[in-house]
């Protein structure tokens, strides 16, 4: 008994299909914008942050890096309420992903502020800037260039995190399939499809920040 | 009703862990074996198993390890083959670990210098005692640091097989939760064995990277 696939069933339901790919794409843009630039917060604070604010932002690191993504997401959803906290399902859904992405940008762009040549920081104190001067105007660009391609891919990997945000009844791209294949059963044909979205998305995704690199870091721009 | 203490909740949960750590196993053994198959095709010679091996790669690292398990679920059934969670978890994460060991391991044989490959040649070694004999030695030492960092990756990997039903850490979390109705206390206990897991395996994973490194500025 051969199984005859049916994509056009699939295709029956585009527009919730859409509907999906564009919460997951406003997911990424939340939160690739909050993640990174936690990550740029909790990178100067271990690097030039005072002393006591390195303890607890390593271990937020430590904790994140270390947990997976799904209990992140359920603690944040389920168990932050309890303590009062009460947020929807999409607040929810890109409070984690800002979380999870601060804590790995965290640590990449500390690697590109570490590689900082040390005459960078006083040539800049020479200049009387002040050390929030220095890390604001003289070492965070080299920086973020230096790491642009590594930051790029884990933004691209937690995009493909998303799909989890499904289990939150967050409705992007996994929930739509989940929705569909439970109106026409055809599970397969469904998931197929919404993997083959994921792969564009994450194509397109890494293009965009390729241009986006070459934009903000191109060393033949005038500034 | 039945009450259940913080205890109660953290024996489950420990018990549920053996099967999180149990799949981990499986899928890092069995991807290291895939790894090893698919990073043979990607240095491959010829131009048509490098590029399988590279969509391969691709394929697997550029969509979300959920969908794998979805159509390794739903997919493999659609083959007849009568599939268990367990079946379709392990086989996901397989090809997944896989195609990550590979790609790792594949920048730790091209680090091995091309000369290497080239003096073996002349002693008329075989490309696989070339590999054997003289390249995976060397690469071998430059790709336990990055690989045991993976490992983390794995055992994180292993809460989403909870989504297509296999009981282990984070669903046992979610069925204490439907129980307990308390997953603040639930859900940060699991977190808390999952960073015992897994922290572990982070500070081996820096550890040798250090020592790694402190070698080659010799």
């Amino acid at each position: 008994m051969a199984y005859r696939f049916d994509f056009a069933a699939v295709f029956d339901y585009t527009p919730v299909l859409a509907k999906g790919v564009l919460v997951t794409v406003e997911l990424i843009a939340f939160g690739a914008a909050a993640g990174v630039a936690a990550g740029i917060a909790c990178a100067w604070a271990r690097t030039q942050g005072p002393r006591w604010l390195r303890p607890p932002v390593a271990a937020y690191i430590e904790v994140v890096r270390n947990t997976p993504f799904l209990i992140q997401l359920f603690f944040i959803f389920f168990g932050l309420p309890s303590a009062g906290v009460k947020l929807t399902e999409m607040q929810a859904a890109c409070l984690a992903m800002a979380v999870n992405l601060g804590a790995y940008s965290a640590e990449i762009i500390r690697a590109g502020i570490q590689a900082t040549p040390r005459g960078q920081f006083e040539a800049g104190a020479s200049l009387a800037m002040s050390p929030g001067q220095v890390f604001r105007h003289v070492v965070l660009r080299p920086s973020l260039q230096r790491i642009w391609p590594a930051l790029s891919s884990q933004i691209v990997i937690v995009m493909l995190g998303s799909a989890v945000c499904s289990q939150i009844a967050a409705e992007e791209l996994t929930f739509a399939a989940n929705f569909i294949q439970s109106r026409n059963f055809r599970a397969f044909e469904v998931y197929f499809v919404a993997t083959a979205i994921y792969l564009l998305l994450a194509v397109l995704l890494r293009a965009l920040l390729h241009a986006l690199g070459r934009r903000l870091f191109d060393p033949g721009r005038a500034r | 009703m039945i009450e259940f203490s913080t205890w109660d909740i953290l024996r489950n949960l420990l018990l549920a862990a053996r099967w999180t750590v149990l799949l981990s196993l499986a899928a890092f053994i069995g991807g290291a074996l895939a790894g090893i198959a698919v990073l043979w095709l990607r240095t491959s010679r010829a131009a048509l198993p490098r590029r399988a091996a590279w969509a391969y790669i691709e394929l697997f690292q550029g969509t979300p390890l959920l969908m794998q398990l979805f159509l390794a679920f739903f997919g493999l059934s659609l083959l007849g083959l009568e599939v268990s969670a367990w079946t379709a978890a392990g086989a996901a994460l397989v090809l997944w670990t896989g195609a990550f060991l590979a790609e790792i391991w594949r920048g730790c044989v091209e680090a091995v210098p091309r000369g290497q490959w080239e003096a073996s040649a002349s002693l008329a070694m075989s490309r696989l005692q070339q590999m054997r004999h003289v390249v995976l030695p060397q690469a071998m030492r430059i790709a336990i640091a990055p690989t045991v960092g993976f490992s983390v990756q794995v055992v994180k990997g292993t809460a989403l097989t909870s989504i297509i039903g296999f009981v282990e850490l984070s669903k046992a979390g979610t069925m204490i939760t439907n129980a307990t109705f308390r997953p603040f206390t639930v859900y940060a206990l699991a977190a808390l064995i999952y960073f015992a897991l897994c922290w572990p395996l982070s500070l081996a994973s820096r550890r040798l990277e250090r020592r790694t490194h402190a070698a080659d500025s010799h």
